[in-house]
């Protein structure tokens, strides 16, 4: 017999399988599969995944590769960039890099709070679309200053996080298609005040009269100012925002229950967990986050163009999703998140510089993300 | 071998079967038989062995030692297919597997034809209909064989699996606890094919551990514990001998195994409790020390009483008393800060995280309910957490590497281990515990009753369990439940162990009787 003479792990496990047989109603799926698979030589496979004894072995090269393999793909990145153009590394070079993957960094961390609750946030580019129409209509035509501006910008962006997370939650609106649906409405609304047009100072309306306000300098130095004169301030803030995310999410009891609440609900609620109000801020989180993303842009471009931050999404979700393969850690993490922002960022960098055309983006940006999800969900995955 | 008569030969013959699991030894010396037309019952209770030597007749599970003789002639039967070619057809007990879901009934009736390509190349509608209908037949079956296999309910999903078995000519059919997610009147229809398919000649080899079927279908009972058979009753039955063979000690002694405090302060009182509109009410008290068991039958309204002590439900009418006080929680915040835990069934849905989530480890997933108390700033507090966890391994005996070992890497032993002491981790008032020995091998049943009858003092317990065995060892008291009331109250303390067996036997046979009026 093919089981007859595995390892510890593997005996205890067996055990159980055979003997709870008449009664298992279990979901775990090495549970559920044993039992039933007639060939028993495929058992027995089954049954070694899984098992203590594998993972006592000593870390292979898999593992190390799994763990670091975007470090390692980054590096060789720098490496190759620089060598064909020396102006790469220059340090006014990477700071750029920074201040654009800042904005897509903030709405990936926004993104990854709804995927840790097993959702999934595709309006946050919209909503940052939107506050930057918003913000602009604002300051240019009901002339509010900076302070005012921002609150309603971040207020605005809390209750559409608000209605995605009831749409989910009360009407029960499978998340995808209640933030796709966010998505196209946002992406709608944001046309009606200017009449489909950007909004700059000295905008006609469309009752023909002209606007008289301007963008509030107090504000535009929110996306332009620069710490230490060279650090541009977004992204000084950005990087203390991902620190708070981190902190809250990883070693906090907060963080823990997003997460239980998204690895199983039922359990969560059954531990006394508040489910749907957790499921509902995570929404406010991540639609306030792309909103104040959607100030940044404004800030720095200081006017609102209606096709401004229409990369914002692939860009956000590529930066969240490569984050499951940082470290080997096969969820939605806020550090990984951050890496993965500034592995876009880097490449898009480099290929510009390079003289790369730019209609060719978008299909790197796809390459890496598949490349990153292959490493995650291929490489690592005996070792579960 | 004497060969007297071409009768006498079983159809199917299992002998001297052993088969171990690495140390663990399932069967040890299994011998059953099963002649033309019998309906033979094997009882045993979990792990008993049941579903292995059902698994070894029909090919799906090879025997390490031990022979199988089909009408008198050794076989070896390596594949399920194997099994059918010799006329021994398992209906397994998942209604989930029982058919495609997508397919017509029709087609589902004839699948089997089909996947083998015996059917022939056009499988034209009306052929299908045709030859469907007449597999129908063969069992007196009558339903719309046009719908969806997924638009019909577990009873007709089960006969439309047995319809195909028979149509394939069986000789022996097995039915691994076919009446387990039946409701009584659809179990009443598949007792009436049992009949049929006996008058066939079919022989039947019925798993099952509930009392009702095996009184109203067995010609012959067989009783399996720790792999071998310890009983082996032609008629007349008698139903409790076989029961205490199952659990294979002496009644008496488990009365006096349990010394709990025989009058210690009520911890939950029930007052005129009713729990569905139309069932009727009932009440109940639990003590301080003391562990109350409800068992009954799949339905009967054990968890359901646990959910709504817990605040998942309300109670229709009536109330609940908790220390002196009505309690109506609104949930489970409310239930856990009050000191009212619950362990719910089935430990991958109702409490453990997938292994890569954050706090999906054992430390994680014990400190979870209790990390408002633990974690009092938001912060986790590691040492804190290991500390507990570090307890709970030692108390309870859980096999792991370290206490940041996530579940998927226990056996399911060690896993109910986890959501056990992750419940006895904080100080409480009232545990419920529903099905907490589902999937759990005999060695961790042990350490979980023991850790279960170790509350911490002026706390009680509430074990819901449809297993009667389970009930009789972790119990003070049981309480028999049937349609969402209490139908009695035994007191093991008192030697009531035997009357509650009796009760037992009594209470499902009336359901039985009722059942058959309702029918005809």
């Amino acid at each position: 017999m093919a089981s007859s003479s595995r390892g510890r792990g593997t005996l205890s496990e067996t055990a159980d399988v055979s003997l709870s047989g008449d009664s298992n109603t279990s979901m775990d799926p090495h549970r559920v599969t044993v039992p039933t698979a007639s060939e028993s030589h495929l058992s027995s496979e089954v049954r070694l995944s899984g098992t203590t004894e594998e993972v006592r072995r000593a870390p292979g090269i898999g593992y190390f590769l799994g763990r670091y393999a975007i470090f390692f793909v980054l590096a060789v990145l720098i490496f190759f960039f620089q060598s064909r153009e020396p102006a790469f590394f220059r340090i006014n070079n990477l700071l750029s890099v920074l201040q654009s993957v800042a904005v897509v960094a903030l709405l990936g961390i926004g993104v990854t709070v709804t995927l840790a609750v097993d959702g999934f946030d595709l309006s946050v580019g919209s909503i940052a679309a939107f506050t930057l129409m918003l913000t602009s209509y604002a300051m240019v035509v009901l002339q509010f200053n900076a302070a005012q501006t921002v609150v309603l910008a971040l207020l605005t962006g809390a209750m559409i996080g608000l209605l995605n997370g009831l749409l989910i939650v009360w009407l029960r609106i499978p998340d995808l298609l209640a933030t796709l649906g966010t998505m196209f409405l946002l992406a709608g609304l944001q046309l009606i005040p200017s009449a489909g047009r950007s909004i700059t100072v000295g905008l006609n309306l469309p009752d023909g009269s002209v606007a008289t306000g301007s963008f509030d300098p107090a504000f535009l130095a929110l996306g332009r100012s620069k710490l230490w004169g060279s650090v541009p301030l977004p992204v000084v803030i950005v990087a203390l925002l991902a620190c708070l995310f981190w902190f809250l999410m990883e070693k906090t009891r907060w963080g823990r229950v997003f997460y239980a609440v998204g690895g199983n609900e039922t359990a969560a609620y059954l531990a006394g967990a508040a489910v749907k109000r957790y499921r509902i801020l995570a929404y406010v989180i991540s639609a306030t986050l792309a909103a104040l993303g959607g100030i940044f842009v404004a800030a720095r471009v200081g006017r609102g163009d209606v096709f401004a931050g229409s990369s914002l999404l692939l860009d956000s979700v590529a930066a969240a999703l490569i984050g499951f393969a940082v470290l080997n850690q096969r969820r939605a993490n806020v550090v990984g998140t951050a890496v993965g922002a500034v592995f876009v960022g880097i490449v898009l960098n480099g290929l510009t510089m390079l003289n790369v055309p730019y209609y060719t983006q978008d299909f790197v940006k796809g390459l890496v993300l598949v490349g990153a999800l292959a490493l995650t969900f291929g490489i690592g995955r005996g070792r579960r | 071998m004497p060969a007297s008569s071409h009768h006498d030969i079983p159809s199917l013959q299992l002998v001297d079967i052993c088969k171990a699991y690495g140390p663990v030894r399932v069967l040890n010396q299994a011998r059953i038989s099963v002649r033309q037309g019998e309906v033979v019952a094997l009882m045993g209770a979990n792990g008993a062995g049941k579903s292995t030597l059902a698994k070894i007749a029909a090919g799906v599970v090879e025997p390490d030692n031990g022979q199988i003789l089909v009408a008198g002639k050794e076989v070896r039967l390596a594949s399920p297919r194997i099994a059918r070619q010799h006329g021994i057809v398992i209906v397994h007990q998942s209604t989930n597997e029982l058919g495609a879901p997508g397919l017509s009934v029709a087609e589902n009736l004839v699948l089997d034809d089909l996947c083998a390509g015996t059917f022939g190349t056009l499988a034209g509608k009306r052929k299908v209909k045709q030859r469907a209908k007449a597999v129908a037949a063969g069992i007196g079956l009558e339903l719309d064989i046009e719908q969806d296999f997924e638009e019909l309910g577990p009873a007709h999903r089960q006969l439309v699996a047995i319809a195909r078995a028979v149509a394939t000519k069986a000789a022996v059919l097995i039915l691994d606890e076919p009446t387990a997610s039946l409701s009584a009147g659809e179990a009443a229809r598949l007792f009436a094919v049992v009949d049929r398919l006996r008058g066939l000649g079919v022989g039947i080899l019925y798993i099952s551990h509930r009392l009702e079927d095996i009184r109203r279908l067995a010609d012959r009972i067989v009783v399996l514990r720790n792999g071998r058979i310890v009983a082996n009753q032609v008629c007349p039955l008698d139903l409790p001998a076989a029961i205490k063979a199952m659990i294979g000690r002496d009644l008496d002694a488990i009365g006096r195994e349990h010394k709990g405090p025989s009058s210690g302060k009520a911890v939950l009182t029930l007052r005129q409790v009713r729990l569905l509109p139309g069932a009727p009410k009932f009440d109940l008290t639990v003590a301080t020390g003391q562990v109350l068991a409800l068992t009954g039958a799949l339905g009967s309204g054990k968890s359901r009483l646990l959910g709504a002590i817990f605040g998942l439900t309300r109670i229709v009418e009536g109330e609940i008393v908790l220390s002196e006080r009505i309690w109506q929680p609104r949930g489970p915040q409310e239930a856990i800060a009050a000191g009212v835990f619950m362990a719910g069934e089935d430990r991958w849905r109702s409490s453990l995280l997938p292994p890569a989530t954050p706090g999906g480890d054992i430390a994680g997933t014990i400190a979870f309910p209790h990390r408002r108390r633990w974690f009092p700033t938001g912060l986790v507090d590691e040492s804190r957490e290991q500390l507990a966890a570090q307890q709970s391994i030692r108390a309870l005996g859980i096999r792991c590497r370290s206490s940041r070992d996530t579940l998927d890497l226990l056996s399911g032993g060690n896993q109910q281990k986890v959501v056990i002491a992750r419940w006895q981790a904080a100080s409480y008032r009232l545990l419920l515990l529903d099905e907490p020995f589902q999937g759990v091998d005999v060695g961790a049943r042990r350490d979980l009753i023991t850790a279960i009858r170790t509350g911490p003092p002026d706390s009680a317990t509430l074990v819901a369990t449809s297993d009667v065995e389970e009930a009789l060892e972790v119990a003070d008291l049981v309480a028999v439940m049937r349609n969402h009331t209490v139908a009695g109250l035994y007191d093991l303390r008192n030697g009531d162990s035997a009357s509650f067996l009796a009760a037992i036997s009594v209470v499902e046979h009336d359901e039985t009787s009722d059942l058959e009026r309702a029918v005809l």
